[in-house]
């Protein structure tokens, strides 16, 4: 079973982490030399595999049209999931990529005697990946308190907004228990889903408990070891100033963290966790439909051998004359 | 139908449960019914594509070129380099299967590898393996595999089991499109000379004689003729079909079965009723004889090849701009195709309806629209005199054909003309119309006789919205513009809503039956069948 294999990697990766803080030795390795590799790789790598997409040209001009299209005046067209200008465009990416618009749609469909198909609504999914991701985003700002000095206002703020019920010391964010419960959605919907489960692969598997593993880190040294802030923010201001030092006085869960953060950043250009960058460049939603009233260039459009009218009234003269068409060379 | 085809009570047990064996080992069987027979060599030949020879699909020997590999991977390799389309859907699925149960050929059939995440995973695994970096190094775990003879064989028969409809991209979050996955493995068995005839005979047919069915000047004339005469007969009125008359305003473009099968051809008579009422200057053509595009399904170049000859005899029988029929695929490429392939059409005029003087803006480049639009427009400007109860004996509904709703969005110009057309107009469930239209299960060219099990699967999805209208508003008529649905609708619907349980129409032939000709005598409808007697203003039962 390839969750297996996936669980078994993450497994691995925490324990060389947890290692790795323990021995003092190789808090040098894991606090700095694998975090710095870790940004290195995921900087090129998401680079180059963007310069890679964006230079690929676009030949068609090929959305996906999802309402009437600009034509008549007294025929109301669907701006957003049919844009006919660049503005429409705008709209619907914002739509998708804040919204996940098009997985909104999403139904499950099932057929019964005899023979009806029954669509039923379906979005629970959409919820758990906009939970997820929204949650992520918001973890991930959070996190520029360890980086910055002094703390930006705005970054305080997220905190007090994500922290709003006050519950439990140290306050529960609200985020926290989210991305937990989405991700555990996600993984417990491709295990137990038969049809998702047929065709997840061992890495589909490996992000969601690369995941699990960093949002449980995280929040067991927040509420429970309670692990030396000012010690890691330390080794964090070090990273971003490249002035790094290895910590001594934080404990080896932290490096378990970091350890599965660097193994994120690094996989993240090499996985299909690059659709966060190609979500931006794709041509079925990023394009107006606007075909019939600008033309699209292909730079690679190329003469292809064509039948010739000529020919084609070579062929067939006899018939046309037959028939009593024109001809263009008598 | 052979009698292979199973009953639909044998049909309709679906098992959705996955096999056990993992989907990374090939496995594919080529049953009777549910896949397309090989191209014959001499359409290979006379296109000029490679590896002409006889063979079949269920044979074990395929006759492949001896380096089959180095030229399918080349060929990959080039295609991720000319589309970013293709390189992206490659990079960036997620597999987290929203497309799944949205394929008419998934649901239908419950085969996995019918998920369109599956199918394109088919390409991706071997994309992985050859072409990225963790593939190379971490094989099965990031599901890269191999591309081995079985492969090629299983890109076979599941690029031949999809329509292109693109019904999963709508619901993909990053709009990942398997008509374009599906397109370019089409290509790639291409150039191992693995093709299917109900593709290639069409193309090979158009190359030559300008249509898919391969009809001649002298038969074009005749199916024309033919249908004046016979609209004479139903009418009183002479109508003209001019041919390749130079100097007309109007270059008009139908697919090839408008004249040449039923139930399209009451379409054109409607056509033929309709320009004729308005008096607009137009010509067809005798080359330019089809605007469907089979190339769509076998290639981009062939897309090209098949489409020069519209601009081409626009260009020589200088008319103004040109106006296309009802059909899916067809007008798939004159909006997202046409123009970028062999434009500008620099040569024509923004078209401009010289009845009530609206200019087609939207379409002020290409210069093409859809007779959809301008009957929708004549409507609006009241130009056309409609007696809808001539229609009565109908109980309608309209299907979206995949392409016209989502590669362009024409949703609402042909319900603006049936609800001013026909009193008794019902649509079908949300989750079935617009652009969630599902597809006739016979699109992309697979609307053949030998997979004619894998067409009724791929079809349930609409028969069962059919049903569904019909049992609560007694439906009687699906009216759809695409040629290939008015071909293959109807024992689609023989076959699960039982024989003769509703009839299949162009939205053109019930213009044609309510339109009031001038000096016309009509006693019977465009099918021939009596006119309501009391055709009478009632109100539609709501």
């Amino acid at each position: 079973m390839y969750v297996i294999h996936a669980l078994a990697a993450v497994l691995l990766l925490a324990a060389a982490g947890y290692l790795g803080g323990s021995i003092e030795g190789l808090r040098t390795l894991f606090g700095v030399v694998l975090p710095y590799a870790a940004i290195v790789l995921f900087l090129a790598g998401l680079s180059a595999r963007v310069v890679r997409w964006a230079l690929s040209p676009v030949p068609f001009r090929i959305p996906t049209t999802c309402g009437q299209q600009r034509s008549l005046p007294f025929l109301k067209a669907n701006r957003l999931d049919n844009p006919s200008s660049t503005l429409g465009v705008i709209g619907r990416m914002g739509l998708e990529i804040l919204l996940f618009r098009s997985l909104f749609r999403n139904t499950q469909a099932e057929v019964r005697p005899p023979a009806r198909l029954i669509h039923s609504e379906a979005k629970f999914l959409w919820l758990a990946a906009l939970a997820f991701h929204w949650s992520f985003l918001v973890i991930f700002l959070r996190h520029l308190r360890f980086f910055l000095e002094p703390v930006p206002a705005c970054v305080t703020a997220l905190h007090r907004l994500d922290g709003f019920f006050q519950v439990g010391a140290p306050v529960v964010y609200l985020t926290d228990a989210v991305l937990v419960a989405a991700l555990a959605y996600l993984l417990a919907r491709r295990l137990a889903d038969a049809r998702v489960r047929y065709f997840s692969l061992a890495s589909d598997y490996f992000a969601l408990f690369l995941l699990l593993g960093i949002a449980l880190s995280g929040i067991w040294m927040r509420y429970f070891s309670k692990v030396n802030i000012p010690e890691i923010k330390q080794l964090a201001l070090g990273l971003v100033t490249l002035t790094p030092a290895a910590p001594a006085g934080v404990g080896p869960l932290f490096f378990l963290h970091l350890t599965l953060v660097s193994a994120l950043l690094a996989w993240f250009p090499f996985s299909k966790l690059c659709h966060m960058a190609g979500v931006f460049l794709s041509p079925t939603r990023n394009l107006a439909n606007n075909n019939r009233a600008r033309r699209h260039v292909n730079p690679w459009n190329y003469p292809v051998k064509v039948h010739t009218y000529q020919e084609w009234e070579e062929e067939f003269r006899d018939k046309i004359v037959a028939a009593g068409l024109p001809l263009d060379r008598e | 139908m052979s009698d292979h085809t199973p009953k639909p009570e044998e049909l309709i047990r679906i098992s959705y449960r996955p096999p056990e064996r993992d989907w990374m080992d090939p496995a594919v069987e080529f049953r009777r019914g549910t896949f397309c027979y090989s191209a014959a060599p001499r359409h290979l030949e006379y296109l000029g594509l490679p590896n002409p020879r006889p063979w079949q699909p269920f044979e074990e020997d395929w006759k492949l070129p001896p380096d089959w590999r180095r030229i399918i991977l080349e060929g990959l390799k080039q295609r991720l380099e000319k589309f970013r389309s293709f390189r992206l859907f490659m990079d960036i699925c997620v597999r987290c299967g929203a497309c799944a149960d949205k394929c008419h050929f998934y649901i239908g059939s419950g085969d996995p590898k019918n998920m369109p995440v599956l199918r394109a995973e088919l390409i991706r695994s071997v994309y992985r393996r050859y072409f990225t970096l963790a593939g190379r190094l971490l094989g099965r775990l990031v599901g890269a595999r191999d591309l081995t003879e079985q492969v090629l064989k299983e890109w076979f028969y599941y690029f031949y089991q999809c329509t292109e409809c693109r019904r999963c991209s709508v619901f993909c979050p990053y709009g990942i499109d398997t008509a374009e996955v599906t397109m370019i493995g089409r290509e790639l068995l291409n150039l191992a000379g693995c093709n299917i005839n109900w593709v290639l005979e069409p193309v090979a047919n158009c190359y030559r004689t300008g249509n898919h069915l391969g009809i001649q000047p002298h038969g074009f004339k005749d199916s024309l003729d033919f249908a004046v005469d016979d609209l004479e007969q139903i009418t009183g009125v002479r109508v003209e079909a001019p041919i390749n008359r130079k100097g007309a305003e109007v270059l008009f473009v139908v697919p090839s079965a408008d004249y040449f099968a039923s139930p399209h051809y009451y379409t054109l008579l409607g056509y033929l009723a309709l320009l004729h009422e308005i008096g607009l200057d137009y010509t067809f053509s005798a080359f330019a004889s089809e605007g469907g595009n089979f190339g769509l399904f076998s290639s981009h170049e062939m897309i090209k090849r098949l489409n020069a000859k519209i601009y081409a005899e626009a260009r020589r029988l200088k008319v103004k701009w040109i106006l296309g029929g009802e059909c899916g695929h067809m007008w798939r490429v004159l909006h997202q195709y046409m123009d970028t392939m062999n434009g500008p059409a620099d040569f024509l005029e923004v078209p401009v309806s010289p009845l009530t003087g609206t200019r087609f803006e939207h379409a002020r480049s290409t210069k093409m629209i859809h007779i959809a639009e301008f009957t929708a427009d004549l409507i609006r400007h009241g130009k056309l005199r409609l007696d809808p109860s001539r229609n009565d004996r109908w109980r309608v509904t309209y299907h979206d054909s995949c392409n016209p709703a989502r590669a362009m969005g024409l949703l609402e110009e042909p319900r603006y003309i049936l609800r001013h057309v026909v009193h008794h107009f019902y649509e079908m469930p949300e989750n079935t119309i617009r652009e969630q239209t599902f597809c006739c299960g016979s699109g992309s060219g697979l609307g053949t006789d030998e997979n004619f099990e894998a067409r009724m699967r791929g079809g349930l999805p609409r028969a069962s919205a059919v049903r569904w209208v019909k049992e609560r508003h007694g439906v009687n008529l699906v009216t759809c513009m695409c040629a290939i649905d008015k071909a293959t609708l109807p024992p689609l619907f023989d076959y699960w809503l039982g024989p003769g349980a509703v009839e299949v129409a162009g939205v053109h032939e019930l213009v044609g039956n309510a339109l009031i000709l001038r000096g016309e005598q009509r006693t019977t409808d465009l099918r021939g069948e009596p006119l309501p007697a009391a055709a009478t203003q009632e109100a539609p039962h709501a």
